[in-house]
């Protein structure tokens, strides 16, 4: 009896949790405009999808900024855990707790101080300051994916190459790169993930210019709800999906902490 | 006696306000196993890691065959290092990891093919070429770490503790391996450990330390029997450390008796220390057949012998002996001159 009320329990949660992306999936091969009745199955909104040349803009503003603000995160990301790994421990705690800082600071906040930052600089708001913001805000979780693999690293494993005879270039391309590359990679995923996902500080920093996807959908919506947004949120939502399975078992392997 | 390969001289690293190494001096030669013991924190890793070349010397110089090594980095010194807990590249396979160093000179591909097999076979690993090195047990990734030093052919091979990680009977295998390979390959083996058992096992030259300084350097059994100082002497092996004087050469006298030993040299009542080691009292039966006498206080079974702690008018003993004597009973002790080692009153050279 318990175990029955359990799963009854859990399936509700489940079904309250999901039941809107159902919803959303569904109406998505809906024949019918109208939003409330069902009228047979198509895929004539995944179609128009791609006909419409604003959202194959749009998509190319999301993947590209994605793109690139997942390499640079990367990049910086890396060179900075690998910075604080070898700080000393009063050091490495403060610049952590900066580091964690935009983490946990609401979007919204971020989204509209670097927008103010933007303005006062004197830069036109666009694809390069939303490149910036995507920067700025996926650096903490590279570092933070990084980190737990430098420290896993034996503390004389860079020692052990110069011994050899690498110099310390060599030592950090051959030998400390490859080491952590698991948590480079994760970091790189997770970069990529938000990047994608992010709707509010891209809103406030992308401008009129550059509209990506999540802002064309949120424009959309606001003209009244056509099913292709039901087909592209679908997209998306399958995209972040895949990209989570692939961060999780990587996770799995004990490779990675975070999450 | 072979030519002096390593010579530290007034060798000193501090950090902040400690001095973790302390004006050493040291020669070290070819073919010599040469052992720094010492309780941690003692100096020993830092001198080691000063030879390597991680740590700078903040005075003193390094030679290595005559010449000053003070400034060449750590990669271009003819050293390996064996690492605490091995170090090894843990995305690299077996064969990899021995490779590594051959690659880097750039050796040709079918030398590194030989070179890295034959090491793998002294080793014992044969076959483990394909294997990633967290699949191995400690002991078999203590083989490869060594292997990846040796494959390069140094002239030294530094090792930091390299048994500190395996279980105890692994780690007696390891010592005589490791003893094996060094008579093999020819080369100085300078090895790091807390371990005064296998300090005296495996080395030639046994170098003592405390504090950053120097205790003492000699061979096993110089060591072992003629400790320079009380720290000496409670480091290596159990001991009775009693407090004397040396009325004359020959002569030394505590707790109202004096007996007979085999130093000189010191001044007429001179303040000595004495070491009696446990398993150089002999006991008998009728204590007024003993120099000192006492009571059996506590018997411990230990395998090869018995060890009994024996209650004087003055002070306890520890004795070693194959026979048993029962709590209580009232014995003779007797000591030999020569199992008298007479040292220098002071705790330690600071």
């Amino acid at each position: 009896m318990m175990k029955v009320a359990k799963k009854i329990y859990m399936g509700l949660l489940y079904l309250f949790l999901y039941a809107p992306i159902i919803v959303l999936i569904v109406f998505s091969f809906n024949e019918s405009k109208s939003r409330g009745h069902w009228g047979g199955f198509t895929l004539k909104w995944y179609a128009e999808l791609f006909r419409d040349r604003q959202i194959r803009e749009a998509l190319y503003y999301t993947l590209l900024v994605a793109v690139l603000s997942t390499v640079i995160s990367t990049i910086v990301g890396t060179l900075a855990a690998l910075g604080i790994h070898n700080m000393s421990k009063l050091g490495r705690t403060v610049v952590l707790n900066i580091n964690n800082l935009p983490v946990l600071n609401p979007d919204i906040v971020t989204g509209v101080a670097l927008m103010t930052l933007f303005i006062s600089m004197g830069l036109e708001l666009g694809l390069v300051t939303m490149l910036i913001a995507h920067v700025v805000f996926s650096i903490p979780y590279v570092i933070l994916s990084v980190l737990p693999k430098l420290r896993q690293l034996n503390k004389h494993t860079a020692e052990a190459a110069l011994d050899l005879g690498a110099t310390p270039s060599y030592a950090l391309r051959k030998v400390i790169l490859p080491e952590i590359m698991p948590g480079i990679v994760s970091g790189a995923l997770m970069a990529f993930t938000l990047s994608i996902d992010d709707f509010v500080i891209s809103f406030f920093t992308a401008g009129t210019e550059a509209t990506n996807l999540s802002i064309l959908i949120y424009s959309m919506a606001k003209r009244g709800v056509k099913p292709t947004i039901n087909a592209l949120s679908t997209l998306m939502f399958i995209t972040i999906v895949v990209l989570m399975l692939i961060i999780n078992k990587k996770s799995d392997k004990g490779e990675n902490l975070l999450l | 006696m072979g030519k002096v390969l390593i010579e530290l001289k007034n060798l000193t690293k501090r950090y902040g306000d400690m001095t973790a190494v302390d004006h050493i001096n040291l020669t070290i030669r070819e073919n010599e196993f040469v052992t720094l013991l010492g309780p941690s924190g003692c100096g020993k890793t830092t001198t080691l890691r000063m030879i390597g070349g991680f740590e700078e010397p903040d005075e003193g110089e390094i030679y290595f065959e005559g010449k000053l090594l003070n400034n060449v980095p750590p990669y271009k010194r003819n050293i390996n290092t064996v690492f605490q807990r091995y170090a090894l590249f843990t995305h690299l396979n077996v064969f990899e990891n021995v490779a590594f160093g051959l690659r880097i000179k750039k050796v040709p591909k079918h030398e590194i093919e030989q070179r890295v097999k034959r090491m793998l076979k002294m080793v014992d690993l044969e076959g483990f070429e394909k294997r990633y090195v967290d699949s191995l047990s400690g002991g078999q990734q203590q083989r490869v770490a060594i292997a990846r030093a040796l494959v390069n052919e140094p002239k030294v091979l530094l090792l930091d503790e390299p048994l500190g990680a395996l279980d105890l009977k692994l780690r007696k295998e390891m010592q005589i391996e490791l003893l094996d390979m060094q008579r093999r390959v020819g080369i100085t083996f300078i090895y790091v450990t807390h371990d005064q058992e296998e300090a005296l096992t495996m080395s030639d030259t046994v170098v003592v330390m405390n504090k950053g300084v120097i205790q003492q350097v000699g061979t096993p059994q110089d060591i072992y029997n003629e400790p320079i100082n009380r720290f000496v002497a409670d480091f290596i092996g159990e001991s009775n450390i009693i407090e004397a004087t040396m009325p004359e050469d020959f002569k030394v006298a505590f707790d109202g008796v004096v007996l007979d030993c085999v130093d000189k040299g010191f001044e007429p009542n001179e303040p000595v220390d004495i070491v009696i080691r446990p398993e150089d009292i002999r006991i008998v039966t009728n204590p007024d057949e003993g120099m000192i006498k006492g009571t059996v206080t506590s018997v411990v079974f230990k395998g090869v012998h018995y060890e009994m702690l024996i209650q004087s008018d003055y002070r306890e003993y520890m004795v070693h002996r194959t026979m048993m004597f029962p709590v209580g009973s009232v014995v003779g002790m007797n000591i030999q001159p020569a199992d008298i080692q007479v040292m220098k009153r002071g705790e330690a050279i600071e």
